[in-house]
């Protein structure tokens, strides 16, 4: 129930966010100088099985298309230029806005770091290795491939693993079985010797099992992040969430983003137990969904201080990286980790990387929209929810899909919902007095009026 | 008490104001470049004939578009309403057994289901394009060289259904071109220009969902034709208020009287 009086809550700054915000910077300038260390780089998705490389050494340095694709929408005028750069190639205005920026990005040589500052040469990968459920990922780089052959004479080595067994999470939907673990499984094994042969180096399983491990820890200590903000009031706002999981989009399989996750943890539970917001007048809670307009994320603050609503995350900001399961109780936690003598080998290590990635709550709402409506609407009662907000995100057709039929499940479980059309990561399609229009609205309907300014 | 309620709408800004339940006059004028004067206009043309000055209005909504242009003087209104929840309070009150109202605008499309008390249970806006709203039927009336006002009854003339395909006001107007040099007669051109709105609006009130009594509202509501071919599209009857441009200043008004 949204609260019609306006309360004051506590504040205080994150104390690990420079850390966050450091670890992030670092990352984008090591997949730039990586050839300066000696190194190799790779390419690959967000969601790809990013610990498996780390076989190869400890000078194996990656670029996550997807952030990369969200830092450049974040900076408007590089973005744009990015996006002219690929309709002027020849590709539709309507493919992924991330891809869009990438592909620019490449195309123009240029390479934009965390800061935004802009440096001329895109770091080409020497290999890329992705995964492919979302109808983007794999001709996301045999188009990067395509690019850097015309462009550098450079013909960089693909592997694609196919993911798109069918939604696994188990007490809720679960059609995983042996084969299907076992096809995704050894597309990994083989990968493995792909990987020696392409680069010519000795794979190291201890150094992947303890990628692995690293993984495992770090997605499901964010989803214990995440299931703090079921707190009234929340800890963390949506916003603030972004640069914070951002890390496991990038580097989920490093001890770093383990350290850092420990720590967050530790930092979130200290902030429950003192009762500090994140949002000084909480008094109505909703989440959003998809990849949000990143050029945009003033919208959030506009909810926080004219309204007191806090969005306090949304399924992409808890299953992008988190792992999750259904509890006993039917409440969502997170994923239990298996003790590290359990990955005793190569093949067990690598199944049960496959099936840790197949839980991802990311990847069923793909196959069937019962799964992310059902997802949606524990996640609405569990983190006591007054509201959706569903971004029709013309952007990321993958995410965006079943959307509609999303809403009409909320409200059929009596959620109140609104939807705003926009795009993650390209401007020239989303208007911004016209969205907080909308939420004005939303919030109204909700019986919220403006908090009178003193 | 004296409440007033000023929808500043992209075309037109309209004043009602109210003694308790009771209208005491009604005023419209168009929006134009300077909303602030329009605003002010339409409000003193309210004020006048009501008999009234400002200073005896208690207290004064806004909403429309435009509404945040009222918070300043000249007419420094105490709030602003978004548009869903003025058309939910007026339509309720000047048809009570309201459940769905739609309401047609000159750029915006909007639609909601409300409860008997004129609360909003779910809503749904069209997107950026103003296709299928009134400024689409302005372009199509010139497209046509016929009044804007003449579109309705022209479009009851026709008894053939000719399908129009483009949704977009650009395409749209290049499809009545094709169809005035095959030289379909003028009325059946309205009526195929009338349906496709009605299809877009229809396919739009259809996602918030239909429950009787629907009604509908804005200044779209005045043509005939398009009142027609919605009742077709959506299968159901359609209350249409008399003067239903003016439902969201009443709504306005009315909200303006709990003094929130």
């Amino acid at each position: 129930m949204v609260r019609k009086d306006v309360p004051e809550y506590p504040t205080e700054p994150l104390k690990c966010w420079d850390e966050a915000k450091a670890l992030r910077r670092k990352y984008y300038e090591d997949y730039l100088t990586a050839k300066e260390k000696g190194g190799i780089r790779w390419a690959g998705g967000a969601w790809s099985f990013s610990a498996i490389p780390e076989g190869l050494g400890d000078d194996v340095y990656c670029i996550t298309s997807e952030p990369y694709g969200a830092t450049i929408a974040f900076f408007k005028e590089f973005a744009m230029k990015c996006q002219e750069a690929t309709e002027a190639a020849g590709y539709a205005r309507d493919l992924c806005a991330y891809m869009r920026n990438y592909w620019g990005s490449e195309l123009r040589d240029e390479y934009i770091l965390a800061d935004g500052r802009i440096v001329k040469g895109f770091p080409l990968p020497d290999f890329i290795w992705q995964d492919h459920i979302c109808c983007s990922h794999a001709k996301w780089y045999q188009v990067v491939r395509e690019i850097a052959k015309k462009k550098h004479g450079k013909d960089i080595p693909m592997y694609c693993i196919d993911v798109s067994v069918g939604p696994h999470i188990p007490r809720l939907h679960d059609e995983l079985t042996d084969w299907r673990l076992e096809y995704v499984t050894k597309q990994l094994l083989d990968g493995i010797e792909w990987l020696e042969k392409v680069t010519g180096r000795r794979f190291d399983d201890k150094r992947m099992i303890d990628a692995i491990y690293n993984e495992m820890r770090s997605t499901s200590l964010w989803a214990e992040i995440c299931t703090l903000n079921a707190n009234v009031p929340a800890p963390l706002d949506e916003k603030t969430m972004y640069s914070l999981y951002v890390l496991g989009t990038l580097m989920k399989h490093k001890k770093e983003c383990v350290e850092f996750y420990e720590k967050l943890l530790a930092e979130v539970k200290d902030r429950v137990r003192r009762g500090i917001a994140a949002c000084k007048h909480e008094r109505c809670r909703i989440i959003t969904d998809t990849q949000p307009p990143w050029g945009f994320l003033s919208i959030f603050r506009y909810l926080e201080r004219e309204y007191g609503c806090v969005s306090v995350g949304s399924l992409y900001t808890f299953g992008l990286i988190g792992m999750w399961e259904v509890k006993e109780d039917g409440t969502l936690g997170p994923k239990t980790v298996p003790p590290k003598s359990a990955l005793k080998d190569r093949e067990t290590a690598v199944r049960m990387y496959a099936e840790w990635m197949l839980n991802k709550p990311e990847w069923p709402h793909f196959f069937n929209p019962r799964v992310k409506s059902d997802l949606l609407i524990k996640i609405a009662k569990q983190w006591k929810l007054d509201g959706v907000a569903l971004h029709y995100n013309r952007g990321c057709e993958g995410l965006s899909v079943h959307i509609t039929q999303n809403r009409l499940d909320l409200l059929r479980a009596g959620i109140p919902v609104m939807v705003f059309e926009g795009n993650m990561g390209d401007e020239r399609e989303f208007d911004m007095p016209r969205t907080l229009a909308r939420f004005d609205m939303f919030m109204e309907s909700l019986g919220l009026s403006k908090i009178k300014k003193e | 008490m004296i409440t007033a309620g000023i929808d500043l709408g992209a075309r037109t800004v309209k004043a009602v104001i109210m003694d308790g339940t009771k209208i005491l006059s009604k005023a419209i004028t168009i929006t134009g470049f300077e909303q602030k004067q329009s605003a002010e206009e339409a409000l003193n043309n309210a004020l006048k004939t009501a008999g009234i000055s400002r200073k005896d209005i208690e207290y004064l909504v806004a909403t429309g578009t435009g509404r945040k242009v009222c918070l300043e003087p000249p007419i420094s209104a105490n709030r602003e309403v978004t548009e869903v929840i003025a058309d939910a309070a007026g339509a309720v009150f000047v048809h009570p057994a309201t459940r769905t109202v739609i309401d047609v605008g000159a750029e915006e499309g909007r639609a909601a289901r409300v409860d008997e008390k004129g609360s909003v249970k779910d809503f749904v806006i069209n997107e950026r394009c103003a296709a299928g709203a009134g400024t689409f039927v302005e372009a199509m009336a010139r497209a046509l060289e016929v009044r804007v006002e003449d579109m309705g009854p022209l479009a009851l003339k026709s008894t053939r259904s000719i399908p129009m395909n483009a949704q977009c006001t650009v395409f749209a107007e290049s499809e009545v071109v094709t169809l005035i040099h095959e030289q379909t007669p003028k009325e059946d051109i309205a009526k195929a220009i009338v349906d496709s709105m009605a299809a877009r609006i229809g396919s739009m009130v259809r996602r918030v969902g239909i429950e009787k009594d629907v009604v509908l509202i804005g200044g779209v509501a005045k043509n005939i034709g398009f009142v027609e071919a919605l009742k077709r599209e959506l299968a159901t009857d359609i209350v249409v208020p008399p003067d239903p441009e003016f439902v969201g200043a009443l709504g306005a008004a009315l909200i303006a009287a709990r003094k929130e």
